[in-house]
C-alpha cells in the first residue's frame, strides 16, 4: 500500500544483489543437490533451514493442539464438576469413572496428569521449540544473509532430538500407571517417590528421558543459532544493523545455552534419585508405611536448579515473541522501530537480570527469608527494561500509517497482553504481596497472560508475516482477523476473572473446590471460564484450518516483497531454494528500519547509502 | 446423540466460515487489494477503539462485581495483624499499575486508530528520542524503587522469627498425603522433638518420647476436629511434612508457607478477629437495616432455605497451597479464633497424646517405669486422701488404700514400682510420729482360704518390713493378714476380684 506522497522503490533489489552482492561460489559446489535430491532427504531429514522451521512449526502445532485439548478436558470438569464426563469414556478409557447412574467423573489422579502435561508440553514443546526452533531457524539465516546455518548436520539433529523427546512424552500418554501428574516443575520428593503418587512412576522416567533429549535439541539448536549470527553474517551486516527478530532469537540462545545445562543437570539428579538411590533431593521421609532409608538431600535444592533454567526459560519464550512483534510492528506501521538500540539493550538487560532473579519464584518455599530481599530487587528491576520496551512499540505506532492485517492486529495484542500481564508481574515479584498471591490463581492469569498468551500472539503475528516466504502463498486474512479479535477478546475473558480467584485466595492445581467454603463460592465464573476456554480453542482449530488449507490452497504470493520490508529475506526469490539467494548474496549498506526515510516509503537492506541522504544507521 | 448434533453444529459453522473466508477473499480481488486494504484499517482502527472502550468498562464492572473478594476490601479483610500491610501493598500496587494499564492502554489503541493506514498519509520518520527514552525509563525505576523498599519493609517485618524473649504460643503443622495434623506444646509451653523413623501407626508424627517436652504435647490430627487459636497472641507455627512438600495456608490470615520433609519452617502471625467477631462482620447490616453483605446472608445450604446464612457458617480454613499429590485439594481443617481464656480453658481439657496413646503400650520407652510427674501426681494423691483420713472421725474412714502397692502374682515380693508409694507412706510416717497404724493384706476368693489367709499376712508383713528398715519405730506399726475375709466387691467377676487384692492401712492413733 503505498501513500500518494511517498516513493517506491524503483529498482530490483534483485539485481541489486546480482550487481553488487558478495560471490562467494555457493553454486560451484553442488552440495545443493547433495541432499535434496529424494523425497526423504528433502522432507524429513533435511538440512535445510527452511525445511527445519516448517517441521518444528508443525510439530508445535500438533503438540498445541494436544496440550490445549488437555487443557479442555481439565477445565471442563473446573467449570462443570456436576456434568457427566462419559462421553470422554473411548478417549480416557478407566481415567473416566462411570457410576450406576451413568455419571463420568475424571479420575483426580489423572486431572493432575492433564495439568501437568499441559504445562511441559505448552512451555517445552510449543512456546520454546514451536516459537524460537520455528523462527530462529527460518530467519536467522534469510536475515543475516546466510546460505543456511553454521552446521546442517547439527540443525537437523536439534529437530530430530525434539522429534524423539515428543515419541516419548507421547508414549507416556499411554501408560497404565497414566504420565507424570507433579506439575509441570516436577518438584521432589513428589516427583521421585513412586510411593506417593502412581504418576511418578513410569510416567516420571519417561518424562526425565524426554526432556533431557529436549535439552540437548535445544542446546544443538543454540548454539547453531549463536554461531550463524556471530559468524555467517554478510557483508555490511554489523551487529548494529540487525533486525530485532536477530537479536531476540541470538540473545535467545545464549539464555538457553546458559541455563538448559543446569536443568539437565537437575534431571540427572532426580534420576539417580529414582534409580540408583542416591538421595539428593530427599531427607526426613516417612512414605507408603515406612520410614525411607534416604537422609541428608533437600527438596529445596531442586527448585534452585530447576529454576535457574525456569526462570530464564520466560524470556527464552518471550523474547523470540518480542523480537517478531517488533519487526512485525515496524513492517506494518510503516515506521522504523522507536529506540532501537534502548530495544537492544533492553533485550541484553532482560536476559542479564533473568539470571539473578530464579528464586521469586520460592519466595514461600522455606528458603531463608533475607536471602528473598535480594530476588525482590533484582526481579523489580526487570520492569524497567520491559517497560521501555512498551513504551517504544507504543512510539513505534505513533504518526505510523498502520496497515491492519492479521499479522499487525497479533502484534498489537501481544502488546496489550505484555502489559497486562507484566503489570500483575509488579504483584507477584514483590515478596510480601507474593505472601498471599503466590501458587493462587492470579499467579495462573499473570504467567498465561504475559507468556502464554503474549508469547502466542508474538508466534502467530510472526507466522501470518512470514507465511508467504514459508509456503510462498498467504493465509486468509478473514479467518485471520476473526482469529485474532476472537482470542484476544476470549483470552483476556477466560484470564481476567481469574485475579479475582486469586485475590480470594483461591489456589491453583485444585480438581475441586467444594471443599472449601472460602473456595467453593465461583460456580458460575469457572463455568464461563470454561466456555470461553473452548470457544478460543475452537478459534484455535480455525488457525489451522486455515494454516493448512492455506498451504495448499492459499492465495498466491505474485511479488517478492508483499509487505514492502527492508530485510534480506523479501530479496529472495518467491519460493527461495537451498542456499536461499540463486547468485551472489547480498551485501548490506543500512539497518533494517528505514522505513518512510527522505520520502521513500522504504529502503532495503541492500541499497548503498546515497550521498544526499540523510543520517544513515 | 446430543454430542453428535453439537459436531454436527460445530463442523456446519467451520464450514461456513471457511467458505465466508474465501468470498471475501474473492471479492477482494475483484475490488481491488488496495481499496480492501483501506477498508480494513478503517474497520480494525475503529473496532480497536470499540475494544479499548469495552475493556476498560470490563475491567471497571468487573472490579465492582467481584469487589467482596478483593483483598482489603469489603469482608475480605485480613483476619491477621500483618495481614492489613499486605493488603495496603497490594492495593497500592494496584494503584499505579492501574494508571499504567490505563495509559499504555489508551495510548496503544488510540494510536492503532488514528493512525490506521490511509490513502494520503506520510508516515513520520521517528527512529529514537533520548530525551523521552530516559524519561520513561525514569519514571518506572522511581516507582519500582517506591514499591520495592515499601515491599522488603513489611517483608523483613512479617517474616521475622519470634525474638527469644517474645511471648508467643508455638503450635506444629505436620502436612502428610492429604491432611494435615496439629500439635500443641502442652502445659508446659513447648513442643518436643520429633524423630521420622519414630513414625508408627499410633504416633504418626514420630514424637520422641525420650524427650520430657513430649510428654505433654497435645496432638489433633482428625480432618474433622477444629483448630483452635487464642485472639491477639502472637502464634508461631512450625511447619513440617513428613512426605512430599506442602504449603501450609491460610487465606484469611495472608499466611502461607511451605512444608518440607527434613526443614522445618515457621511462620509467625497474631490473629486480630475471633471466628466469631469475623461472622458478625459478615453478617452485619446497613444503617437502612438491609444486609451490608446480602451474598453472606443467602442459606448455607442451598437446597434449604430454613438453613443457617452462611455467614453464621463462616469458618476460617486451612489448606494446601504446594501441589502433594491426587488427594491436594482435600487437604482442609478449620481453624478457629477463641477469646484467651476460652483458649486457656480449651488447653487445660485436653489429653497428652502420650498419655491417652501411648503410656505402657509397647511404643513407651517409659513403659514399667514412673515419670516425675506420675510420682508428684502420686503423692499428692496420697497426701490428699491421708489429710482426709486424719481428719475423718468415722473409723471405716480412716483406713487408706495403697493403690499402687502390688506384689508378684502368688508371692509376697513386691513388684519394682511399689516403692513409691511405701516411700509415700514412711515420708508420711516420719512426719506425723504421733500416728500408729495397722498393715492389712487381703486377697480375692480364688484358691484355698487358708493359702489366702497365709498370702495375705505375709505381704503386709513385707510392708511392715519395708518400713521398719526404713526406720519407722515397730511399735507403731502392726501387720495382719485378713485373707479373702472381708472383701470390698463382688468376686464373682474380675474387676471385683481385682478390687478385693489390696493392701491396706488404718490409722489407729494420732
Amino acid at each position: 500500500m503505498a501513500a500518494t506522497n511517498l516513493v517506491k522503490p524503483d529498482y530490483d533489489p534483485a539485481l541489486l544483489i546480482e550487481e553488487q552482492g558478495y560471490e562467494d561460489h555457493f553454486h560451484d559446489h553442488h552440495h545443493g543437490d547433495k541432499y535434496q535430491s529424494s523425497f526423504i532427504t528433502h522432507y524429513i531429514f533435511s538440512q535445510d533451514h527452511k525445511i527445519i522451521a516448517k517441521q518444528f512449526l508443525i510439530t508445535g502445532i500438533f503438540w498445541a493442539i494436544i496440550g490445549a485439548a488437555m487443557s479442555i478436558i481439565f477445565r471442563l470438569q473446573l467449570g462443570f464438576p456436576e456434568e457427566s464426563l462419559a462421553w470422554l469414556k473411548p478417549l480416557l478409557g478407566k481415567w473416566i469413572t462411570v457410576n450406576e447412574a451413568g455419571i463420568g467423573t475424571l479420575d483426580p489422579q489423572f486431572y493432575y496428569a492433564l495439568v501437568t502435561m499441559h504445562g511441559t508440553i505448552l512451555v517445552f514443546f510449543v512456546l520454546t521449540a514451536g516459537l524460537s526452533g520455528t523462527f530462529s531457524n527460518l530467519l536467522i539465516p534469510l536475515q543475516v544473509g546466510a546460505r543456511d546455518m553454521a552446521s546442517p548436520l547439527l540443525n537437523m539433529l536439534s529437530y530430530w532430538f525434539f522429534f524423539l523427546a515428543g515419541v516419548v512424552m507421547f508414549a507416556s500418554l499411554f501408560l497404565s500407571t497414566g504420565p507424570f501428574s507433579g506439575g509441570w516443575t516436577a518438584y521432589p520428593p513428589l516427583s521421585i517417590l513412586p510411593q506417593a503418587s502412581t504418576g511418578s512412576g513410569a510416567g516420571m522416567t519417561l518424562w526425565t528421558v524426554s526432556l533431557v533429549l529436549f535439552v540437548v535439541s535445544v542446546l544443538l539448536g543454540g548454539i547453531n543459532y549463536i554461531t550463524t549470527v556471530l559468524n555467517l553474517r554478510t557483508k555490511g551486516m554489523t551487529m548494529w544493523r540487525l533486525p530485532l527478530t536477530i537479536w531476540a532469537f541470538f540473545v535467545t540462545a545464549i539464555i538457553g545455552l546458559l541455563s538448559f545445562p543446569v536443568l539437565a543437570s537437575a534431571f540427572f539428579l532426580v534420576i539417580f534419585d529414582r534409580e540408583l538411590g542416591t538421595s539428593f533431593f530427599l531427607s526426613d521421609i516417612y512414605v507408603g508405611g515406612e520410614a525411607l532409608d534416604r537422609v541428608g538431600g533437600s527438596p529445596i535444592l531442586y527448585q534452585h536448579l530447576f529454576w535457574f533454567l525456569g526462570h530464564p526459560e520466560v524470556y527464552i519464550i518471550i523474547l523470540p515473541a518480542m523480537g517478531l512483534v517488533s519487526e512485525v510492528l515496524s513492517v506494518h506501521a510503516r515506521k522504523p522501530i522507536f529506540g532501537y538500540k534502548a530495544m537492544v539493550y533492553s533485550i541484553l538487560a532482560i536476559a542479564f537480570l533473568s539470571f539473578i532473579v530464579w528464586a521469586h519464584h520460592m519466595f514461600m518455599a522455606g528458603v531463608n527469608p533475607f536471602i528473598t530481599n535480594i530476588f525482590v530487587v533484582f526481579t523489580l528491576i526487570i520492569a524497567v527494561p520491559s517497560a521501555v520496551k512498551v513504551f517504544n512499540w507504543i512510539t513505534t505506532l505513533y504518526g505510523g500509517n498502520i496497515r491492519f492485517n492479521s499479522a499487525s492486529l497479533f502484534a498489537i495484542g501481544f502488546v496489550s497482553m505484555f502489559i497486562s500481564g507484566g503489570l500483575t508481574g509488579i504483584f507477584l515479584g514483590n515478596s510480601a504481596i507474593d505472601i498471599q498471591m503466590h501458587d493462587t490463581y492470579f499467579v495462573v492469569a499473570h504467567f498465561h497472560i504475559v507468556m502464554g498468551i503474549a508469547a502466542f500472539f508474538g508466534m502467530f503475528a510472526g507466522i501470518y508475516n512470514w507465511f508467504p516466504k514459508m509456503y510462498s502463498r498467504f493465509m486468509n486474512e478473514t479467518l485471520g482477523k476473526i482469529h485474532f479479535w476472537g482470542t484476544f477478546i476470549g483470552a483476556y475473558l477466560i484470564f481476567w476473572p481469574m485475579h479475582y480467584l486469586g485475590m480470594a485466595g483461591v489456589p491453583r492445581r485444585y480438581y475441586s473446590f467444594e471443599g472449601f467454603d472460602a473456595f467453593s463460592h465461583f460456580d458460575d465464573m469457572n463455568k464461563f471460564i470454561t466456555v470461553s476456554a473452548i470457544i478460543v480453542f475452537g478459534l484455535q482449530i480455525l488457525f489451522v484450518v486455515n494454516f493448512f488449507y492455506s498451504i495448499w490452497k492459499g492465495k498466491k504470493v505474485t511479488s517478492k516483497n508483499p509487505w514492502g520490508a527492508t530485510t534480506l529475506e523479501w530479496t529472495t526469490p518467491i519460493t527461495p531454494g537451498h542456499g536461499n539467494w540463486p547468485g551472489k548474496i547480498p551485501v548490506v549498506h543500512r539497518w533494517a528500519y528505514d522505513y518512510g526515510k527522505d520520502g521513500n516509503e522504504y529502503i532495503p537492506q541492500v541499497l548503498p547509502v546515497s550521498e544526499d541522504e540523510s543520517e544513515a544507521h | 446423540m446430543t454430542g453428535l448434533i453439537i459436531l454436527l453444529c460445530v463442523a456446519l459453522i467451520a464450514i461456513v466460515v471457511v467458505q465466508i473466508g474465501k468470498v471475501t477473499e474473492l471479492a477482494a480481488k475483484i475490488r481491488g487489494e488496495e481499496e480492501t486494504q483501506l477498508e480494513s484499517n478503517n474497520f480494525h482502527g475503529r473496532f480497536s477503539m470499540l475494544f479499548l472502550v469495552l475493556f476498560l468498562v470490563g475491567c471497571i464492572v468487573s472490579a465492582v462485581y467481584y469487589k467482596n473478594d478483593m483483598l482489603g476490601y469489603g469482608p475480605h479483610e485480613a483476619a491477621s495483624a500483618h495481614g492489613p500491610d499486605l493488603d495496603y501493598l497490594f492495593n497500592l500496587t494496584l494503584f499505579f499499575t492501574g494508571i499504567v494499564f490505563v495509559i499504555t492502554h489508551i495510548a496503544l489503541f488510540w494510536f492503532a486508530y488514528k493512525y490506521r493506514g490511509q490513502k494520503n498519509r506520510k508516515a513520520l520518520f521517528l527512529s529514537h528520542d533520548n530525551k523521552l527514552e530516559v524519561i520513561w525509563t525514569a519514571i518506572p525505576a522511581v516507582v519500582m524503587t517506591f514499591l520495592v523498599v515499601g515491599g522488603l519493609d513489611v517483608w523483613n517485618e512479617v517474616m521475622a522469627d519470634v525474638g527469644p524473649n517474645e511471648e508467643h504460643i508455638e503450635i506444629e503443622a505436620t502436612g502428610y498425603q492429604f491432611a494435615w495434623s496439629m500439635r500443641y506444646p502442652g502445659p508446659d509451653g513447648a513442643l518436643g522433638t520429633k524423630y521420622f523413623k519414630n513414625i508408627t501407626a499410633v504416633n504418626s508424627l514420630g514424637i520422641d518420647f525420650n524427650d520430657e517436652k513430649s510428654l505433654d504435647d497435645v496432638v489433633s490430627s482428625a480432618p474433622g476436629e477444629v483448630i483452635k487459636i487464642p485472639l491477639g497472641k502472637t502464634v508461631r507455627v512450625r511447619i513440617t511434612s513428613r512426605d512430599v512438600l506442602h504449603n501450609f495456608d491460610l487465606p484469611h490470615f495472608r499466611v502461607k508457607m511451605d512444608a518440607i520433609p527434613g526443614l522445618p519452617t515457621y511462620f509467625v502471625f497474631t490473629p486480630t478477629i475471633t471466628t466469631e467477631e469475623y461472622r458478625e462482620r459478615l453478617g452485619s447490616l446497613k444503617a437502612d437495616g438491609t444486609p451490608k453483605y446480602p451474598e453472606w446472608h443467602e442459606p448455607a445450604d442451598p437446597t434449604d432455605p430454613e438453613s443457617k446464612k452462611r455467614y453464621q457458617e463462616f469458618q476460617f480454613e486451612l489448606a494446601c497451597a504446594e501441589l502433594c499429590g491426587k488427594g491436594h485439594y482435600s487437604m482442609r481443617r478449620v481453624l478457629e479464633v477463641v477469646s484467651p481464656e476460652e483458649y486457656e480453658e480449651w488447653s487445660a481439657s485436653q489429653s497428652s497424646f502420650y498419655m491417652s496413646s501411648i503410656r505402657n503400650t509397647d511404643e513407651d520407652p517409659h513403659k514399667g517405669k514412673l515419670l516425675d510427674i506420675e510420682i508428684q501426681e502420686r503423692r499428692r494423691d496420697f497426701n490428699t486422701k491421708v489429710e482426709k483420713a486424719l481428719k475423718a472421725t468415722d473409723p471405716s474412714e480412716k483406713i487408706i488404700r495403697l493403690d499402687y502397692v502390688t506384689f508378684e502374682t502368688g508371692r509376697a515380693s513386691l513388684t519394682d514400682l511399689s516403692r513409691y508409694e511405701l516411700n509415700n507412706l514412711f515420708d508420711f510416717l516420719n512426719k506425723n510420729k504421733n500416728v500408729a497404724v495397722e498393715l492389712a493384706g487381703h486377697t480375692d476368693n480364688t484358691g484355698d482360704p487358708v493359702a489366702n489367709l497365709d498370702l495375705s499376712n505375709r505381704r503386709s508383713q513385707t510392708v511392715y518390713e519395708f518400713l521398719l528398715n526404713k526406720g519407722v519405730e515397730a511399735e507403731r506399726m502392726s501387720s495382719v493378714g485378713y485373707g479373702d475375709t472381708v472383701p470390698v466387691a463382688d468376686n464373682a467377676t474380675a474387676e471385683g476380684r481385682q478390687e478385693n487384692r489390696r493392701t491396706e492401712f488404718k490409722i489407729i492413733s494420732q
